[in-house]
C-alpha cells in the first residue's frame, strides 16, 4: 500500500516535472482563465452561456486537514477538506473547456490526498495522477466533455477512500452547455442565482456513555471511525459541513419571482432533496444536462456519488425548509437548510380561509350521528 | 386570585379586559396546580417527615409585587389576521419566591435516586454546577412533586407571567416589529428577530452562573437553557379594542418555555433543537427552575387542620 502510494506519488511528481514548463504545450494557444473559488453554498461568478472559445480554466485548491465542529454540541471531527470547506468549492466551466487544477498538500498536513473527478475521463478520474504527500503539489488537466453537475472527491486507495470522503473531502463541478441550460423543447433556461448544497454523512464514534469521542489526530480516530462507518448508519447527516450551517442568520435568500438553481451533491450516500412549500420546476435528477429536465417534481433522488440540479422560481414569500426528505435525517441528523424568501403573498395560490378556531357545532358530524347508549 | 393569573389586573389597553378570557381556565388551573402535586406524589402530608437529607438548601430569590408590563403568551388574531398578543400592565398579588438558579443535574439526580424522576441521559456524573437539561415539562412536574414531598413546601413551575416578572430586563418582548398583518411578512420578521440574536455555535449547557445575574439576583436567565413554565398554549381572537372575542382554544399539551425568546413546546419533548419546518430558532436546551408557593402551602395546612377536626366517618 505504502509502496504503491509512494510510487504513485513519484509518478505524480515526475509528471509534474514534465508538464510544468509546459504551459507551452499543445493547449498554449487557447485562452487561459484563472478563477478564484468561493466556499459553498456560493458559487464563483460565471456565464450561463458563453460565446468564448473553449478555454483552459485554471483553479487552485489546497487540501486542509483541520478540526471542524459539526453540530451544536461541539462535536469535533478531524475533517479533511478541499480548500477548507465541507463540501469543497464548486467549479463551473463550459462543455469543451479544459479544467486545470493545481492541487496543493501543505507540509503541515499528515496524510496523502488526491482527487477523482467524476466529470473527467481516465486514470480513476485523475486520482491515479494526483496522489500527493504533505509538502507536494500537482497539476491535473482534463477536458470537460459532458455537461452536467458531477461529484469530485478524494480517493487515495483502499479504506482511505470512504474515510476521506466521509471526513468531508468532496465537492462538485458544474459543466454547463456552451449555450446554457435548456428545457425539454430546447428553449433556454436561465437562473438568477445558484446555490451549491453539499450533503455530508459523518460517522463519529461514541464512548461507553454515549458521548462523542474526540481524538488527538485524524489517524487516531481512524480505527473507531471505520467501525462506525461499517455499520452504515451516520451519526450526522448535514448540509455544508455542520448542523444548522444554512439556517437562521445563514439561511439561503431569494425573492419571489427569482429563478434559483439548487445544485445538490452527496458523494457517498443516497438522498432525496425536497423544498417544503415549493417544487422543482425543472429538475435534472441525475444531474446531466444532455437529458431533458423533469418537470414539477416534489422530491428528487440524488444517488450517492452524484449531483443533481433543480431550477425553481419562488412564488410565495416566507420560510422554506429545504430538506433531505428522509425526515429523520432532516430533523434528527441535521439535513435541513432554510430559504428566506421576500416578496408579496399570493392569495390565489394559498389562503387561510378560516383561521384555527373552535370547532363549530355543525361540523361535529360524528356527534350527531353517534347512536345513543353503549355501542 | 393566585399569582400568575393576570386577568383581573388592568391592562395597557383598557381595564379588566382579560377577565372573560382567562378566568375559568385560570381557576381550573389553580385547582389543578394546588392539589395535583400532592395527590400525585402519593404522600400528601409528607411535610410531617423530616426533610430528606438529600435535599440541599434551596437558594431562592424573593420578589415583592411590583408593576411590570407583560406580553400575554399565545397566538392572537384580529379579523382572521395574526396580531401581536396584548401587552398588559401586571402586578402579581403576592411575593414571588423563585429559585436563584436553574435546577442542577445533581438536584435532579436525587429525585431520580428516589425513583420519583426519570433517569436522564446525561453522560458522565451528574454535576451540581450544571443545570439539568434534556427534561420535559412532565419531568419538571415530577421533580416539583418530589421536591414538595421532600420539603413539605409547595414547589411548582412558574407561570409564564411569573417568569417574565422574575426575568426582569432579560425577558424579551416577542411582539413582531412590523405593521403588516400579512402572515408571511410577520413570519419572516419573527424568523429574522430570532436569528439575529447572537448565539454561540456550541449550545451545550454551561456551568451555573455562566450567563450572569439579573437585576433581581436570578442566575442565567435567558442563557442557553430555556425554562419550562406551567402556562398552556392558547389561541384567541381579539376585537379592534384588543379585547378577547369568544372562547380561547387552550392546549395544555403544549407549554410555554422561556428564555432568550419565548417558545411553545409539547410537554413530552426533552430536546427541542430539531425545530421543525416552519419554526424559527428552536430552544438550545430545555431545563427549569421552580417557584415556592407559600400561599398554597398555607391553604393546605389549614385544610388539613380542618380535616382533622371533622369526626371520623
Amino acid at each position: 500500500m505504502l509502496t504503491r502510494r509512494t510510487m504513485l506519488a513519484c509518478a505524480a511528481v515526475s509528471a509534474l516535472l514534465v508538464t510544468a514548463p509546459a504551459l507551452a504545450d499543445e493547449l498554449s494557444s487557447l485562452p487561459h482563465v484563472k478563477v478564484n473559488l468561493v466556499a459553498p453554498p456560493f458559487i464563483h461568478p460565471h456565464e450561463q452561456a458563453t460565446k468564448a472559445p473553449p478555454s483552459v480554466i485554471q483553479f487552485r485548491m489546497e487540501v486542509q486537514e483541520k478540526e471542524l465542529v459539526i453540530d451544536n454540541d461541539g462535536t469535533k471531527i478531524h475533517a479533511m477538506t478541499f480548500n477548507g470547506s465541507v463540501p469543497g468549492p464548486m467549479m463551473v466551466v463550459h462543455q469543451g473547456d479544459y479544467v486545470e487544477l493545481t492541487l496543493i498538500n501543505p507540509s503541515t498536513n499528515t496524510l496523502a490526498h488526491n482527487i477523482d473527478f467524476h466529470s473527467s475521463t481516465g486514470a480513476l478520474g485523475g486520482g491515479a495522477l494526483t496522489l500527493i504527500n504533505p509538502g507536494e503539489q500537482v497539476v491535473l488537466r482534463w477536458k470537460a466533455t459532458r455537461a452536467g453537475v458531477f461529484v469530485y472527491h478524494c480517493a487515495p486507495g483502499g479504506s482511505m477512500i470512504p474515510w476521506h470522503v466521509v471526513s468531508g473531502m468532496n465537492g462538485a463541478v458544474m459543466v454547463l452547455p456552451r449555450d446554457g441550460l435548456k428545457d425539454e423543447t430546447g428553449k433556454p433556461l436561465h437562473y438568477d442565482k445558484a446555490y451549491y448544497i453539499g450533503e455530508q454523512d459523518f460517522y463519529v464514534p461514541r464512548d461507553d456513555k454515549g458521548k462523542y469521542k474526540t481524538y488527538a489526530s485524524a489517524g487516531d480516530s481512524y480505527p473507531d471511525t471505520v467501525e462506525v462507518m461499517r455499520k452504515l448508519i451516520p451519526t450526522h447527516e448535514v448540509f455544508n459541513g455542520r448542523v444548522d450551517s444554512l439556517t437562521g442568520k445563514n439561511a439561503l435568500q431569494a425573492k419571489v419571482g427569482e429563478r434559483v438553481l439548487i445544485i445538490h451533491s452527496q458523494a457517498n450516500r443516497d438522498t432525496r432533496p425536497h423544498l417544503i412549500g415549493g417544487h422543482g420546476d425543472y429538475v435534472w435528477e441525475t444531474g446531466k444536462f444532455a437529458n431533458p429536465p423533469e418537470k414539477d417534481l416534489e422530491t428528487w433522488f440524488i444517488r450517492g456519488g452524484s449531483a443533481g440540479a433543480a431550477l425553481y422560481t419562488f412564488r410565495q414569500p416566507g420560510i422554506y425548509a429545504y430538506v433531505n426528505h428522509n425526515l429523520i435525517e432532516a430533523v434528527e441528523l441535521g439535513a435541513t437548510a432554510q430559504f428566506k424568501v421576500d416578496g408579496k403573498w399570493d392569495d390565489d395560490l394559498m389562503k387561510q380561509v378560516q383561521p384555527p378556531s373552535p370547532i363549530k357545532p355543525a361540523d361535529k358530524l360524528g356527534a350527531l350521528q353517534r347512536p345513543q347508549g353503549n355501542i | 386570585m393566585k399569582a400568575g393569573s393576570f386577568p383581573l389586573r388592568e391592562t395597557a389597553d383598557g381595564a379588566d379586559i382579560m377577565l372573560t378570557l382567562f378566568s375559568t381556565k385560570a381557576l381550573l388551573k389553580i385547582t389543578l396546580v394546588s392539589f395535583l402535586p400532592l395527590a400525585a406524589a402519593g404522600a400528601p402530608f409528607a411535610f410531617h417527615r423530616a426533610p430528606g437529607q438529600a435535599v440541599t438548601a434551596i437558594e431562592t430569590v424573593t420578589l415583592a409585587p411590583a408593576e411590570f408590563s407583560y406580553r400575554v403568551a399565545g397566538d392572537f388574531s384580529r379579523d382572521r389576521m395574526p396580531v401581536n398578543a396584548p401587552l398588559v400592565r401586571s402586578r402579581l398579588p403576592d411575593s414571588l419566591v423563585i429559585m436563584k438558579a436553574e435546577v442542577s443535574e445533581a438536584d435532579f439526580g436525587r429525585c431520580v435516586q428516589d425513583g420519583a424522576c426519570r433517569v436522564i441521559a446525561q453522560a458522565g456524573s451528574l454535576r451540581s454546577d450544571v443545570p439539568v437539561t434534556g427534561v420535559s415539562w412532565e419531568d419538571a412536574i415530577a421533580y416539583a412533586q418530589w421536591l414538595s414531598g421532600k420539603t413539605g413546601e409547595v414547589w411548582r413551575l412558574p407561570t409564564d407571567e411569573e417568569w417574565v416578572f422574575a426575568a426582569g430586563s432579560r425577558a424579551k418582548d416577542d411582539a413582531i416589529e412590523t405593521d403588516t398583518t400579512d402572515f408571511s411578512q410577520r413570519w419572516l420578521a419573527k424568523y429574522e428577530q430570532e436569528a439575529a440574536r447572537e448565539r454561540n455555535g456550541d449550545r451545550r449547557p454551561r456551568t451555573t452562573g455562566s450567563f450572569g445575574i439579573n437585576e433581581h439576583g436570578l442566575l442565567d436567565v435567558a442563557g442557553n437553557v430555556w425554562e419550562w413554565t406551567d402556562t398552556c398554549f392558547i389561541r384567541h381572537d381579539l376585537d379592534s379594542q384588543n379585547r378577547p372575542v369568544g372562547e380561547a382554544t387552550t392546549n395544555c399539551g403544549v407549554r410555554v418555555v422561556q428564555g432568550a425568546h419565548r417558545s411553545y413546546v409539547s410537554s413530552f419533548i426533552r430536546d427541542a433543537r430539531g425545530g421543525g419546518c416552519s419554526t424559527g430558532t428552536p430552544p438550545d436546551n430545555l431545563g427549569f427552575r421552580l417557584v415556592r408557593d407559600d400561599r398554597s402551602w398555607l391553604k393546605r395546612m389549614v385544610g388539613r387542620a380542618f380535616e382533622q377536626l371533622k369526626p371520623a366517618a
